[in-house]
C-alpha cells in the first residue's frame, strides 16, 4: 500500500507544493492538510513544510504552533507519527517544543540563499535512515532565521545522545551553534531540518537529487514500522 | 482601562544582531558614548475587564515569549499614566 504523508499549509507557506512534489517522486501519496483543520486524514507522516507562517509575526512560527493542526500533530509526534519541519517548519517544531531549542536571527542579519553541503550525522532517524553515516550532501539553505541556539547543556546533550542530525560544511551561512543545521527528538521520529531537501529532489530545479533521501528514509521507515 | 505591559528581551547570553548593527551606525550620527544596544518588544494587553496579571503572564509565557532565547517582565500601567512617560 503507499504510505501516505501530510503536507501542512500554513496561511504563509511557501514550500508546500514543492514538499508534495518531493513525497510523490519519493514513491508516497501526498495528502494536503489544512492549518485549520485538526483532522490528519489518516496520513502515515507529517511535512511541516517552509515559508512565513502567519506572517512569522511575533516570532517565526510562534503563531503556527497554536493552530488546530498542531494541536493534533504534536500528539501524534509523541505517540511516533514521523514528522519533518522544513525550515519554517523547523521553527514550529522548536516553539512547539517537540524540538528543543530555537532558531533565531541569522547571526549577519543577511538572508542567505544558497547552494549548502551538509554532512549527515545521524542515519538513526525516520527521516535519514536511507543515508550513509558522514554522507555529504548538497541542498538549498534559504533563511533569515536559521540561527540554532540551546544553552550548552542541550547542545551537549543532542551531541552526546546523537541527536544532531546534520551539520553545515564549507562555511556556516547563519551562525548556528556547533554548524547545526539539524536535529532530532529523542525517539528520532521527529526532525527539524534548516536546508531545503524538498528544493533537491529533480535535475531540473535543484543542484542535486540528494534531498530525496530525507523522503524515501522515512517510506523505509514506514515499512519497518509496526502497523 | 488599566493595560498590561508586557516587555520581552532576549536573554543577555544571546547574541542581538539587530542591537549590533543599530549600535555600528550610532558613530555614523556622532554619537561615541554607547557601548551597547539591546533590542526586545513591548506588548500592551487590555482585558475585557479588571486587568489580570496572572493571565498576562501566562500570555506571555505560552505565546508573547520564547523562554528559550527570552525573558520577560509584565507590569500594569494606570489608564491615565502615559506610557510614553518621557515624551
Amino acid at each position: 500500500m503507499t504510505a501516505r504523508v501530510g503536507v501542512v499549509t500554513f496561511p504563509g507557506s511557501l514550500d508546500d507544493g514543492d514538499a508534495a512534489r518531493a513525497v510523490r517522486i519519493a514513491g508516497a501519496e501526498p495528502v494536503r492538510l489544512w492549518h485549520g483543520d485538526p483532522g490528519l486524514h489518516g496520513v502515515d507522516a507529517v511535512v511541516l513544510p517552509g515559508g512565513f507562517s502567519y506572517g512569522d509575526y511575533l516570532r517565526c512560527g510562534a503563531i503556527a504552533r497554536f493552530a488546530p493542526v498542531m494541536e493534533t500533530i504534536v500528539d501524534a509526534a509523541r505517540g511516533g507519527l514521523p514528522v519533518l519541519g522544513i525550515c519554517n517548519g523547523f521553527q514550529i517544531l522548536c516553539e512547539a517544543h517537540l524540538l528543543p531549542g530555537a532558531l533565531a536571527r541569522n547571526q549577519h542579519l543577511h538572508f542567505r540563499n544558497r547552494d549548502q553541503v551538509l554532512r549527515i550525522e545521524s542515519v538513526g532517524t525516520a527521516w535519514t535512515n536511507a543515508f550513509q553515516p558522514g554522507q555529504e550532501v548538497l541542498i538549498p539553505v534559504k533563511n533569515g532565521e536559521g540561527c540554532y541556539v540551546a544553552d550548552p547543556a542541550t547542545l551537549d546533550r543532542l551531541e552526546a545522545e546523537g541527536r544532531v542530525v546534520a551539520r553545515y560544511l564549507g562555511g556556516n551561512p547563519n551562525g548556528s551553534q556547533r554548524d547545526i543545521a539539524a536535529i532530532t527528538n529523542e525517539a528520532g521520529n521527529v526532525v527539524g531540518i534548516m536546508p531545503h531537501p524538498e528544493h533537491a529532489v529533480e535535475a531540473l530545479t535543484g543542484p542535486s537529487l540528494d534531498g530525496l533521501g530525507f523522503f524515501t528514509s522515512v517510506l523505509k521507515h514506514l515499512v519497518g514500522a509496526p502497523a | 482601562m488599566p493595560r498590561v505591559v508586557v516587555d520581552v528581551m532576549l536573554k543577555p547570553e544571546i547574541l542581538d544582531p539587530q542591537g549590533q548593527a543599530v549600535a555600528n551606525a550610532l558613530p555614523r550620527l556622532g554619537v561615541s558614548d554607547v557601548a551597547s544596544v539591546r533590542i526586545g518588544r513591548r506588548i500592551e494587553i487590555e482585558f475585557t475587564g479588571e486587568p489580570d496579571l496572572d493571565r498576562a503572564r501566562e500570555i506571555a509565557d505560552k505565546l508573547l515569549a520564547n523562554p528559550v532565547i527570552e525573558d520577560y517582565t509584565v507590569r500594569l500601567v494606570e489608564a491615565d499614566e502615559p506610557v510614553d512617560a518621557h515624551r
